[in-house]
């Protein structure tokens, strides 16, 4: 069984159709990346996924479920984590605190508890914390750990966005641009990083990016998008090599010129 | 300098980060219980007050900042505190312990009731909400005048607990003990509050509700739970303001009370514990500071001692444009600056505490 | 007869609403700070003017005064952004909010030290003079406000689609950072928008005076224009006057129809239900933010 599903997915925000009937599958501890020009829909697609968006038609299922009868808040309970295009963590808390909100779908106790500090709950806050610590571990955030968001260089932050979404411990991790912004050495460490999650860890990753040097380098399959629809699926050398994948990128005379 | 070397997680769960912060706190917590041998009557009321504001003032903190949720109508909740501590011992005969925190419960149950349907207002629009309903709670108390009492307000009785009652005027040091009391137990729910998970949640919708909703933060639920939490601790100082002034009416909890609120957690520190406690200091002792230096000033024969009407909020209101304008976190804000400026000693530089460069975040996107 | 007196002062007073409620919206929109003090300063204005005017001030004619208060409250709105609200612009919305409180305070403690708080009325040519159309008896105030309105709105739209400073300022609203790039003195104009509102709270100060008496806490009016402003839908200058007319053509029809005691909650009652069932405004001005 597929881990998701997409099929014939559409939304449209008045006359503009953002993402038109798209289907695809992630199979279980692949990596699939979505490409495509600005505009192409792929955001689109995610905040679909996470619920953000209604979509008009289509239908996205989870692990065989009907992902679209979960409300946007219980998507993470169900075991997708994401992060966004343009960085969106709390500002005002440290990298610490960031990355234990991560745990948040793994609290167990009312607030009642909460409290009154019940020994469980300082038991529960040690997982949490042993869980986070392990994040911080993996992603070498230890000399951010009590740093202010606020103060932090884009890089790291792009970073602990990743961490927050992996202490969630998703089974299907949604990554959003990772490399955009980032210095060369660091998407070499990103890459490093997606093969590990899908090595050690056996989550999913499903990712929207432009730099096709690491999409090839991780990606088991890769989906091309224009103006909303699929042009191309197959691996990173087959969807680059792909005709209408040249056309969406370079226009639709590119490929005499290049002949 | 100082260097703490933790060896356990508990380190960083503990209420206290390490031996000098105990030592603090011991001394204080010694000083507020010696208070009552060290100063005037008239001035143990003032600092009782004080702690009834500064519960109050957290009341809002959890809201605001915590939450990052605004609210202008706070005062709406001290009059639900306050009217329902009364009659919850009049007409229901029930007794204070019961009562009290029967009046924090009901305050906090109207919270999360008016928040299912104004916490998805977002920046100005919850901003008039609230401000609305402030405005509204004051003409309800006139109308519903068979329980309020209406224009001709309510008396409050002395406190009962068990047979001992605690006025103000006869038995100050006592109702200073119960209402310390009180404080630091709400105190020390904030501080778990902070600590647990439910904090970070609420720290999480403060700073981006949609990165919050992908964690699986359920927006709606803790938002109300917030403005339940928030009411509550507002109702309890609405109660305790209730029967330390014996009598209050309509008049009492209006939207310039609630402004007076916002304001007094603004000058303390937003976000912070400390920040309540400063505020309500500032807020309550300053009418008291203004009339000694008039007394000073008179004596002096500089200025005749004419009272200006509206001073105390003029002057309330400069300080706060003053630190808008030059400390926007308050005192709270610039204590932890002057600490860490000896703490650092002479290490400490000017720009440390520089300001980013800041543009215009919209708000007018959701 | 009785309704259409009714409807018409409604609709006076809601242009005073509306004029504050402008004032508001202006501000937001161009820099997305909301100035409590409006109120206040159309207190201001008005006890100026008062004070140029009125024959036991300084007895100078009437509209020569007015256009001096206006002149001062042009500066005192430029001076306001320039020294202040300049210095906590992208803070958190709530600290401006409260920052403007605050200076609403300070002018209602400056307006009660210099002129008290008696309440005072201007001396207007337009005050007590009735006229009689088709039978009904008109104030010819409530006229005047109605007619200054339509000429003030009609000035700002002409202003804002038509000058290049009107199109800087909707440049510099919609994308601060853009606009400076282009060449947009953002910081300027702001303080000029700030100055505009300052000019449009004379005015409303000018015509709620002459229909009324005033006194420092006049501008807690301000509350109400706010309510007005949001039922609108904050952000939208249609929507401001739009507001300001439903809330004052509710008011006088609540106190006469509806139970007594609840014609002064009336408008705050409508703010509430609009917030439910419409939370941004009858005319909606926000978006969806992108992630």
């Amino acid at each position: 069984m597929s881990l998701l599903e997409v099929s014939d997915l559409t939304i449209r925000f008045g006359g503009l159709v953002a993402v038109d009937s798209v289907s695809f599958t992630v199979e279980p501890g692949e990596t699939f990346a979505l490409v495509g020009p600005n505009g192409a829909g792929k955001s689109t697609l995610f905040n679909l996924i996470s619920r953000i968006y209604e979509p008009s038609s289509g239908s996205i299922r989870f692990k065989g479920e009907d992902l679209l009868t979960a409300h946007a808040d219980q998507v993470a309970g169900l075991g997708i984590a994401r992060t966004f295009q343009n960085i969106e963590l709390f500002e005002h808390a440290s990298v610490l605190q960031n990355l234990l909100v991560g745990r948040h779908t793994h609290r167990q106790y009312s607030f009642l508890s909460e409290l009154l500090f019940l020994p469980r709950v300082r038991e529960q806050e040690r997982e949490n914390r042993k869980a986070v610590e392990n994040v911080i571990d993996f992603l070498d955030l230890q000399p951010y750990r009590n740093s202010l968001i606020a103060g932090l260089p884009y890089g790291v932050r792009k970073v602990v966005e990743m961490g927050r979404a992996l202490a969630l411990s998703p089974t299907l991790l949604l990554l959003d641009e990772p490399a955009s912004g980032l210095s060369v050495e660091e998407t070499n460490d990103v890459a490093f990083w997606i093969e590990d999650m899908k090595k050690l860890m056996g989550i999913t990753v499903l990712m929207v990016e432009h730099d096709m040097s690491l999409v090839s380098a991780v990606s088991d399959r890769v989906l091309a998008l224009a103006d909303g629809k699929t042009i191309a699926v197959g691996s990173a050398k087959e969807v680059q090599s792909h005709p209408a994948v040249i056309e969406a990128y370079l226009g639709p005379d590119s490929l005499e010129v290049e002949a | 300098m100082r260097f703490v070397f933790k060896t356990h997680y508990d380190q960083d769960l503990g209420l206290f980060k390490h031996t000098q912060h105990r030592v603090c706190y011991a001394l204080l917590g010694a000083i507020m219980v010696a208070l009552p041998w060290l100063i005037s009557d008239y001035l143990l009321g003032e600092f009782t007050l004080v702690l009834i504001w500064s519960i109050a003032g957290m009341g809002l903190m959890i809201l605001i900042g915590q939450t990052g949720q605004a609210s202008l109508g706070h005062a709406a909740f001290l009059a639900i505190g306050a009217y329902s501590v009364v009659l919850l011992q009049e007409r229901a005969g029930l007794p204070f312990l019961l009562a009290f925190p029967l009046a924090g419960l009901i305050s906090g149950v109207c919270g999360a009731l008016i928040a299912r349907p104004i916490a998805k207002l977002h920046g100005v629009y919850l901003a008039i909400a609230t401000l609305a309903l402030g405005i509204l709670v004051e003409d309800i108390i006139v109308i519903a005048e068979a329980w309020t009492g209406g224009v001709g307000g309510l008396f409050a009785p002395d406190i009962d607990i068990f047979g001992h009652t605690f006025n103000k005027y006869i038995n100050p040091a006592d109702l200073y003990f119960l209402i310390l009391g009180i404080t630091v137990v709400l105190v020390l729910l904030y501080k778990n509050l902070l600590r647990s998970p439910l904090g970070r949640a609420f720290a999480a919708i403060r700073d981006s509700e949609v990165s919050a909703q992908a964690m699986g933060v359920e927006i709606a639920k803790t938002k109300s739970l917030s403005f339940a939490l928030s009411a509550a601790y507002t109702g309890l100082a609405g109660a305790l303001l209730g029967h330390f002034t014996g009598i209050f009416n309509n008049e009492t909890f209006t939207i310039i009370m609630s402004i007076n609120m916002l304001m007094m957690i603004v000058i303390g520190g937003v976000g912070s514990i400390h920040g309540a406690f400063f505020g309500a200091a500032v807020f309550v002792l300053l009418p008291t500071i203004i009339a000694f230096a008039r007394d000073g000033l008179a004596t002096l024969g500089l200025g005749n001692a004419v009272v200006i009407p509206g001073i105390e909020a003029g002057i309330f209101a400069a300080i706060l444009i003053a630190f808008l304008l030059f400390e926007p976190l308050g005192i709270y804000g610039r204590w932890v600056k002057i600490r860490t400026w000896f703490e650092l000693f002479p290490l400490a530089r000017r720009d440390m505490f520089k300001r980013n460069q800041s543009f215009l975040k919209t708000e007018r996107t959701r | 007869m009785d309704f259409a007196q009714l409807l018409i002062s409604g609709l006076a007073n809601g242009c005073v609403y509306g004029l504050i409620a402008l004032g508001f919206v202006l501000i937001y929109k161009a820099t997305e700070a909301i100035n409590f003090a409006q109120g206040d300063m159309m207190m201001l204005g008005a006890f100026i003017t008062l004070a140029l005017t009125n024959d036991n001030h300084m007895g100078l004619p009437f509209i020569p005064s007015v256009l001096i208060a206006i002149a001062v409250m042009a500066v005192f709105g430029y001076l306001l952004d320039a020294l202040m609200l300049r210095h906590v612009f992208g803070q958190p919305q709530i600290a401006v909010v409260i920052l403007t409180i605050a200076i609403g305070y300070i002018i209602r403690f400056g307006a009660g030290l210099i002129w008290g708080h008696e309440p005072q009325s201007l001396h207007s040519p337009l005050a007590g003079q009735d006229i009689t159309i088709a039978g009904i008896a008109l104030g010819l105030d409530e006229i005047a406000v109605i007619i200054v309105t339509i000429l003030l709105t009609g000035f700002l739209y002409g202003f804002f689609a038509h000058t290049r400073t009107g199109i800087a300022i909707q440049a510099a609203s919609q994308n601060q950072l853009a606009a400076y790039y282009m060449g947009v003195p953002v910081r300027r104009v702001y303080s000029l928008v700030w100055g505009l509102s300052g000019v449009v709270a004379a005015i409303a100060g000018v015509l709620f005076a002459s229909k009324g008496s005033i006194d420092p806490n006049t501008g807690l009016l301000g509350i109400k224009a706010f309510a007005a402003a949001v039922i609108g839908g904050f952000g939208s200058l249609p929507g401001a006057l739009l507001g300001g007319l439903i809330v004052g053509v509710i008011e006088p029809f609540a106190s006469r129809y509806g139970p007594s005691g609840y014609a002064q909650i009336a408008p705050y009652l409508l703010l509430v239900l609009v917030l439910v069932f419409r939370p941004h405004g009858l005319l909606p001005q926000v978006q969806q933010k992108k992630v």
